[in-house]
């Protein structure tokens, strides 16, 4: 992406932090199926958490995968 | 943020007034979402370090950038969380009119910079828009326009930090100082490191963030509605005999929309000289197209910016129309919310996240609140540091310093723009009222600054002397014209062709004034005063530069063919919401 020499593409830590969130969303979402909280958001039974989290552990698993820091010479 | 009027503006202080309960309440797994964020962000910042050793580096990102990148900060530097708030809420109050600051009132513009204007910024390597001014129209101008640049930036930049505190106090219970301070000392860390580079860097990731935490509410909310139809259906079931739901066909009289807006004031006013005001000539989003690696990827990145902000409605828009259709109670204006207790058109997006968003989600829709607000800050804050160092220190304070010296100047300018920004939004806290009359300074400038610019790169016969004259005369006639309205309103009806005229429309037919007398005074002027040599206009002006052939290009990577996409959807777009 960039001709900085060395450097790490902005989608890799993109990747990276979509996949912590959507670990942290989708356990969050799972959770929330086991344990409903009593005041439950509209479309609850939808469960956007759980859909919502895996959508965001796909892109952060593309993007860090996908664009992971490559090893140069002398490193 | 900068590209706002008055509703959006007055929020803070309906927020402030109607002292409601705190909306929202954060759960730990939300906590932690927005404590990651601000990890990310720092951490970007003293990765970045280590490859900002320029004032290349630091100030244009080493102009290294691809097009995509460059694209996505472009849009994401315009993109505050008061913006997305301000807008969900106009659509809530106006319906889906107020997706024609994101369309006609942005699109054309951004294509025209990339296409018609961005050779020329590119070309004469200039470091900023007042950069180019000097090598234009000679020194007076530049310092003229980056003295104005520089002071409205930071002062808009504290105004906007001090909106966000209050509406994340009004939101979440946070403390006013709290959020001032950890918000805008992140920013200060993360460019102080990295300079444009981590700015841009971080506007990438904010942009992503703004779109996968707003989009959730569109989503969910579509599907509560049963889809568009649904939404329409249930919106002319709550509000009989309202247009909420048609972008033009409302416009052939004032009396014909919510908005009370004819559409030549759509199209000339916000479509003419404001959006290509904004979009061409101010710094805060021009820098990042200079920070492209080469003239195709600068030309491509404001088309692919416009093709971007062509979706924002989508999850600005969208959640205020959806409101409009779901929400048991109807909203109301600032007075009114502040008298009864009711919620206000600018709670509508928070009220959204609210209905669909549980723990975690809600977490990521007010990362993206805040994402968007700290891509804005970031943005005024590395323009703010560039112009100063490149155009008033260097032009006018000390000449001939080592590269590393105005790397450090930039440095610490940086520091000074956040610290300056703060003291501002402590200042507004105090007085108010500043804040409108700060919002009216910063317009004062845009528009003489396009007459200005468009005239220096495409009629070779402007002159320095026609050049400096036209943008100070217009700057000052705004000046005026703002004065007579405010000391006798009936000027309005000269002014802005109404007695009854808004605030919105006064904006527009004074930016449009200034315009032409910048326009008219630049051409006097010049033509009273001796021509610049064609040959020292190479590189700046059209008609004096060789630009680079496109014609031995596919088509697909043609800029020009590109726009032509972008500007066909915006006209399908046009048709099918019409």
């Amino acid at each position: 992406m960039h001709e900085h020499k060395g450097m790490i593409s902005i989608w890799f830590f993109i990747g990276v932090l979509l996949l912590a969130y959507g670990v942290l969303i989708f356990a969050a979402g799972v959770y929330d199926v086991f344990q409903p909280p009593a005041k439950r958001v509209v479309l609850s039974q939808l469960h956007a958490g759980v859909w919502w989290g895996l959508l965001l552990l796909a892109m952060g698993l593309f993007y860090s995968i996908r664009f992971r820091p490559k090893k140069t010479q002398g490193n | 943020m900068r590209y706002a009027h008055s509703f959006r503006i007055k929020m803070p202080f309906a927020l402030l007034l109607a002292a409601t309960p705190r909306l929202l309440t954060l759960s730990p797994v939300d906590v932690a979402v927005i404590a990651l964020y601000f990890a990310m962000v720092i951490g970007i910042g003293f990765y970045l370090k280590r490859f900002t050793t320029t004032g290349e580096d630091f100030f244009l990102a080493g102009r290294d950038m691809t097009a995509w990148i460059a694209g996505l900060s472009f849009v994401a530097a315009n993109l505050g969380s008061l913006e997305l708030m301000g807008w969900a809420a106009a659509a809530y109050q106006y319906g889906i009119l107020a997706t024609h600051w994101y369309w006609i009132g942005a699109i054309p513009a951004m294509l025209f910079l990339g296409i018609v204007m961005m050779p020329f910024y590119y070309i004469s390597k200039t470091h900023s828009v007042p950069g180019y001014l000097q090598l234009r129209f000679g020194e007076p101008s530049r310092a003229l326009s980056a003295v104005t640049f520089g002071v409205m930036t930071v002062l808009m930049s504290g105004i906007n930090m001090y909106s966000m505190a209050l509406v994340m106090k009004v939101i979440l219970g946070w403390d006013i100082h709290f959020s001032i301070w950890v918000s805008s000392l992140t920013v200060a860390a993360y460019v102080f490191l990295g300079g444009l580079l981590s700015a841009i860097f971080n506007e990438v990731l904010q942009f992503m963030l703004i779109w996968l935490g707003g989009l959730v509410v569109s989503i969910v909310g579509l599907i509560e509605t049963g889809g568009w139809n649904g939404m329409v259906a249930r919106i002319h079931h709550n509000f009989p005999g309202q247009d909420f739901t048609h972008l033009w066909s409302g416009l052939g009289h004032f009396a014909g929309n919510p908005m009370g807006i004819h559409w030549t004031g759509i199209v000339f006013g916000l479509g003419g000289v404001i959006a290509f005001g904004y979009w061409t000539t101010d710094f805060l989003v021009v820098q990042r197209v200079l920070s492209a690696r080469d003239l195709r990827s600068a030309e491509m990145a404001p088309i692919i910016g416009a093709g971007f902000k062509m979706m924002v409605p989508f999850i600005v828009i969208l959640p205020g129309l959806l409101a409009l259709a779901v929400l048991p109670e109807h909203l109301v204006g600032e007075a009114q919310a502040v008298a009864t207790g009711a919620h206000s058109y600018n709670e509508v997006l928070p009220l959204m996240l609210a209905r669909y968003c549980g723990p975690g989600l809600l977490g990521l829709g007010i990362t993206a609140l805040i994402a968007g607000f700290m891509s804005g800050m970031a943005g005024n804050v590395s323009a703010f540091a560039t112009v100063w160092t490149y155009d008033i220190y260097r032009a006018f304070v000390r000449k001939d310093a080592e590269d590393s010296h105005y790397l450090s100047v930039g440095r610490w300018c940086t520091v000074l723009g956040v610290l300056v920004s703060i003291g501002a939004a402590y200042l507004v806290m105090q007085f108010l009222s500043i804040m409108d009359y700060v919002q009216a300074l910063f317009s004062f400038f845009i528009a003489p600054l396009f007459g200005t610019v468009i005239l220096g790169m495409l009629w070779p016969r402007a002159t320095n002397a026609g050049g400096f004259w036209g943008l100070l005369a217009g700057t000052v006639s705004s000046v005026c014209m703002w004065i007579w309205v405010k000391l006798d309103p009936s000027a309005l009806a000269y002014i802005a062709l109404s007695p009854r005229a808004r605030d919105m429309a006064e904006n527009m037919y004074r930016a449009l004034w200034s315009w032409i007398i910048c326009m008219v005074v630049t051409v006097v002027v010049s033509l009273a005063t001796q021509p610049r040599p064609r040959e020292e206009l190479a590189g700046l002006v059209y008609g004096c530069t060789k630009l680079p052939e496109t014609a031995a290009l596919p088509l697909y990577k043609r800029p020009a063919f590109w726009a032509t996409v972008v500007a066909v959807a915006l006209v399908a777009l046009n048709l099918l919401f019409w």
